[in-house]
């Protein structure tokens, strides 16, 4: 995880199209100007970037599903829990299901554990939408950089 | 009033926070209701859980766009839950 530049997701640890699901990993960094502030000697992940690590593993989840024909961009962020804290170098298990596939929006379930016990979870919905320039080149690396295999699906 | 525009208004109600007694048959939903594209997803999303089905609005606002068909025809509330009854139907078929 490079937590100051929202790039959440480490790599894939498994990828099932016929289940619409997705499991990823990450490492929260031993240091990162994020916990200068959050909190001065009391560094923990905020909140707000556990929302985004798991509407990152969606955002995989439904490109994989999709095969990088629409760009999911998050618009809506409910029922998330958070459990406990999440402290530097914690190893995320990040999962996503597709729970609805509508017409120009899907909507996910999205939940992070630590060795199995639950730390937050959520009900995501995404906006599908046409690539803005030069973005699925990103996406396309950013998806070969964390093992995922669009094929796949 | 059918069933389907009761369960319809009522999801506009809930998810938009529009008085139930501003919405009926006629109300446009971009119009009359002020309901914008973000605002509609959502409708769309709990109409689709209401119904079982998957409201193709892509196609819709396409056809809106290239003239093809007046917004009326699916903005509407009227019209929209004629759809509906359609795609549910179609559904069952």
């Amino acid at each position: 995880m490079r937590l100051e530049y929202f790039d959440m997701i480490d790599q894939v640890a498994s990828f099932v199209p016929a289940e619409k699901r997705i499991v990823t990993r990450s490492t929260v960094p031993s240091k990162s100007p994020v916990f200068e502030g959050h909190f001065p000697g009391h560094p923990l992940v905020p909140g707000v970037l556990l929302t985004e690590t798991m509407a990152q593993a969606s955002g995989y989840l439904l490109l994989a599903l999709n095969g990088l024909s629409q760009m999911p961009f998050l618009m809506m962020v409910d029922k998330a829990r958070f459990r406990t804290f999440v402290e530097p170098d914690a190893v995320l298990d990040v999962s996503a299901e597709l729970v609805h596939e509508g017409s120009g929006y899907a909507a996910t379930k999205a939940k992070i554990t630590i060795d199995g016990k639950p730390i937050c979870d959520a009900e995501l919905r995404f906006r599908l939408m046409p690539f803005p320039a030069d973005m699925r080149a990103l996406m396309e690396a950013r998806i070969a950089a964390i093992g995922l295999n669009p094929e796949a699906a | 009033m059918s069933a389907t525009f009761e369960t319809v208004a009522a999801i506009i109600s809930e998810t938009c926070d529009i008085p139930r007694e501003k919405i009926t048959p006629q109300s446009h939903a971009i119009d009359d209701l002020g309901i914008d594209s973000l605002a509609f997803l959502d409708i769309a999303f709990a109409i689709d859980k209401a119904f079982g089905i998957k409201l193709p609005l892509e196609q819709w606002t396409q056809e809106v766009n290239e003239g093809k068909a007046p917004a009326e025809q699916y903005f509407v509330l009227e019209n929209l839950c004629k759809r509906i009854d359609d795609l549910v139907a179609a559904k069952a078929a």
